[in-house]
């Protein structure tokens, strides 16, 4: 494929493992062994029966007749927010928690924004019994309780980031300084397309059972596996690269990602990363980067934690140099709105970060005659209190 | 790797038969303008190399000690402009080895180059990027540190297989950072019998490089456990410590320097 990784952990210029000598035998040992692990019969028999009978998978594509009226095209939307959990994060969970088994790990770390991941990471480990820890920004903390508690209720401990901004970027400090001085017990398992090699790679396949399905369904739907776009939102970009992923070789299929903008891109409030960033290196990998120009990392801002990241992950800076996806931006406004859109047009309430790809139907040339599939990434629920808050519904 | 510049640091471990004292502070910490200073003093009160840390963001690698140097320090204002601005006197005051430390972001959007540049003209004589991989700094970095006459210092961990020791060995001309045990940056008390036979091994490998120990070295008692097999030891946390408590840096080092080395 003209978009994976090479040998040596880059998309482009873009990736590799950028990480102090203390993990680097913890990111090689992940290294030799994750393509035999996951590609080994037994590991494809748990993940498959666990995604089907645990997940809940495959999710539904689901023809918005409303919508598709609307926006005057056939707009299909894969219902990741019908996942266990509530988002697309626990595909990745439930892989990198059996691999973590069969490299012979009793303890799981993880770092969390909005707490989707850290939630879906706490789930797979009570149902292994796995010992979880889950770094998240105090802030986070604050504005995400009810991912808080839930959490803890399935005996994950959290533990706040106090340090820097106190939001993902520093969960993700955290989570690496915790994995640095436990280095041989413990797995990270790192919630998106992010980090050192072999992550951004091992998470883009794990979620790449959405693409997989999209072809199945759209073809017994209408004929053809290929739809003309597919959109989806970025915020480390897992839940695009997955929807992504079966389609990147073939150039008649439009990829669209949809950065948050926060309160505009010029705001000097804003996640969108494409648009402000330079090539740098954060977490463990050289990629776009949101930095001032002494190489500092900027904090990012957007009403949607899971998007409040100021990277993408190598494989998206790769596809946005190459120009092989498209990427736009929606603020916090626009998202919020086509969230609300959502819900009144087709009867879902999406997460605030999926709604992010559902501002791109405006901003999309479209055609009667085109076949759209948005990934609904998310559910809605966590972000009640925010809708609350925005009010205008 | 054939010996191609001798600079400060090899001239330091050719003639030196005491164990050597590097001691890490954070560029523009406590004040923005004491970073001049404080090498100055640790020279005076015989430290034998100093690592100047260049702060960022998101330190990994680091402790919470080092953190907040690096915090304040980027609050207080520094950067990289300003650090080789304050560096231009160095060798007017300085003659010990002077060494670079940080992550490699601020190095890249400062450009590698005119960073080695200005690494060779006001005389820094190596660098240490912890988050720099061995396999990117061979291929996109050997040969212009080289060029500008820099050294670059690899580190090794209790978890570091022998065979990329030695490769680590070949690929380094100065010294190798050992660090102390699995851990980030920080000050602790004592070292246990797993370091001590991790410090006995690396030493009984017989490597054409000298070692010194890092991370965890705090008082006299440990750093004469750190370099009872090593070459010397490096402080950070502990003299960040005293840094951020000090209000007579030159008598505060004066006093710090001499009780480690005894
Ligand atoms: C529902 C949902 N969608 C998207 C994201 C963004 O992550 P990614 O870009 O990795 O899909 C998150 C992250 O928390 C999320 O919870």
């Amino acid at each position: 494929m003209k978009y994976s990784v090479d040998e040596n952990g880059y998309y482009g210029k873009f990736g590799g493992a950028y990480i102090p000598e203390m993990l680097y035998p913890n990111v090689e040992e992940l290294k030799e062994n994750y393509l035999s692990i996951i590609g080994s019969s037994d590991f494809k028999e748990e993940f498959d029966k666990l995604l089907r009978d645990y997940v809940g998978r495959p999710t539904p594509l689901f023809l918005a007749e409303r919508l598709s009226q609307k926006y005057e095209a056939q707009i299909y939307l894969k219902r990741e927010d019908l996942c266990h959990t509530g988002a697309h994060k626990v595909n990745n969970t439930i892989g990198q928690i059996i691999l973590a088994k069969k490299l012979g790990k009793q303890k799981i770390i993880a770092e969390t924004g909005a707490g989707q991941h850290g939630v879906a990471t706490a789930t797979v480990c009570a149902l292994m019994g796995m010992e979880c820890i889950v770094y998240m920004g105090k802030i986070d903390m604050e504005r995400q309780r009810p991912n808080v508690e839930r959490m803890r209720i399935l005996g994950a401990r959290v533990v706040p980031a106090t340090s820097g901004s106190q939001t993902l970027k520093d969960a993700t400090n955290e989570a690496m300084r915790h994995w640095i001085n436990h280095p041989t017990d413990t797995h990270y398992i790192i919630g998106s397309v992010v980090g050192p090699h072999p992550y951004p790679d091992m998470v883009a396949k794990f979620q790449s059972v959405i693409s997989e399905e999209i072809m199945n369904q759209l073809e017994a739907a209408t004929g053809s596996p290929y739809p003309d776009y597919i959109l989806a939102c970025v915020g480390g970009g897992s839940n695009a690269a997955g929807a992504f992923y079966h389609f990147m070789d073939n150039e008649k299929v439009n990829l669209v990602a949809v950065e948050a903008a926060g309160h505009g891109v010029g705001s000097g409030e804003s996640a969108a990363t494409t648009a402000l960033g330079k090539p740098g290196v954060l977490h463990g990998s050289k990629t776009l980067l949101m930095q001032t120009k002494d190489g500092q990392v900027v904090e990012p801002y957007s009403i949607s934690a899971g998007l409040d990241y100021p990277g993408i992950g190598p494989i998206h800076a790769h596809l946005f140099d190459t120009g092989r996806v498209q990427f736009l931006n929606a603020t916090d406004e626009e998202a919020m709105n086509a969230g609300i859109e959502l819900s009144r047009q087709e009867g879902i309430i999406p997460a605030i970060e999926s709604a992010h790809a559902f501002v791109a139907l405006q901003k999309l040339d479209l055609t009667p005659n085109d076949t759209v599939v948005i990934n609904l990434s998310g559910r809605g629920d966590k972000d009640l209190e925010t809708y609350i808050q925005w009010g205008k519904y | 790797m054939k010996v191609t510049h001798m600079n400060r640091i090899n001239t330091l471990f050719a003639n030196t038969r005491q164990k050597v004292l590097s001691v890490y502070f954070t560029a523009g910490f406590p004040n923005i303008d004491d970073t001049l200073s404080v090498a100055k003093h640790l020279e005076k009160a015989g430290a034998d190399i100093v690592e100047i840390g260049m702060p960022f963001s998101d330190p990994v690698a680091d402790g919470p000690t080092i953190q907040e140097s690096n915090k304040q320090a980027l609050d207080n204002g520094m950067n990289l402009e300003l650090l080789f601005k304050q560096l231009e006197k160095l060798r007017d005051n300085v003659s010990i080895p002077v060494i670079l430390m940080g992550y490699i972001n601020p190095v890249i959007q400062y450009g590698v180059e005119r960073f080695c540049q200005s690494c060779e003209a006001v005389g820094v004589d190596g660098l240490i990027l912890p988050d720099l991989p061995m396999a990117e700094y061979l291929t996109e970095y050997h040969s212009t540190f080289e060029k500008h006459g820099l050294k670059n210092v690899f580190l090794i961990t209790p978890q570091t297989s022998e065979d990329r020791i030695k490769t680590v060995d070949d690929n380094t001309d100065g010294f190798i950072y050992m660090v102390s045990s699995a851990s980030t940056t920080g000050a602790q008390s004592s070292f246990g019998d797993e370091q001590k036979s991790y410090f006995e091994k690396v030493n009984g490998m017989e490597l054409k490089n000298p070692a010194l120990v890092g991370f965890g070295i705090s008082n006299r008692t440990t750093f004469e456990q750190a370099t009872a097999y090593s070459a010397g030891a490096i402080v950070g946390s502990a003299f960040i410590k005293l840094l951020s408590k000090s209000d007579d840096l030159e008598n505060d080092i004066n006093t710090f320097v001499k009780e480690l080395k005894g």
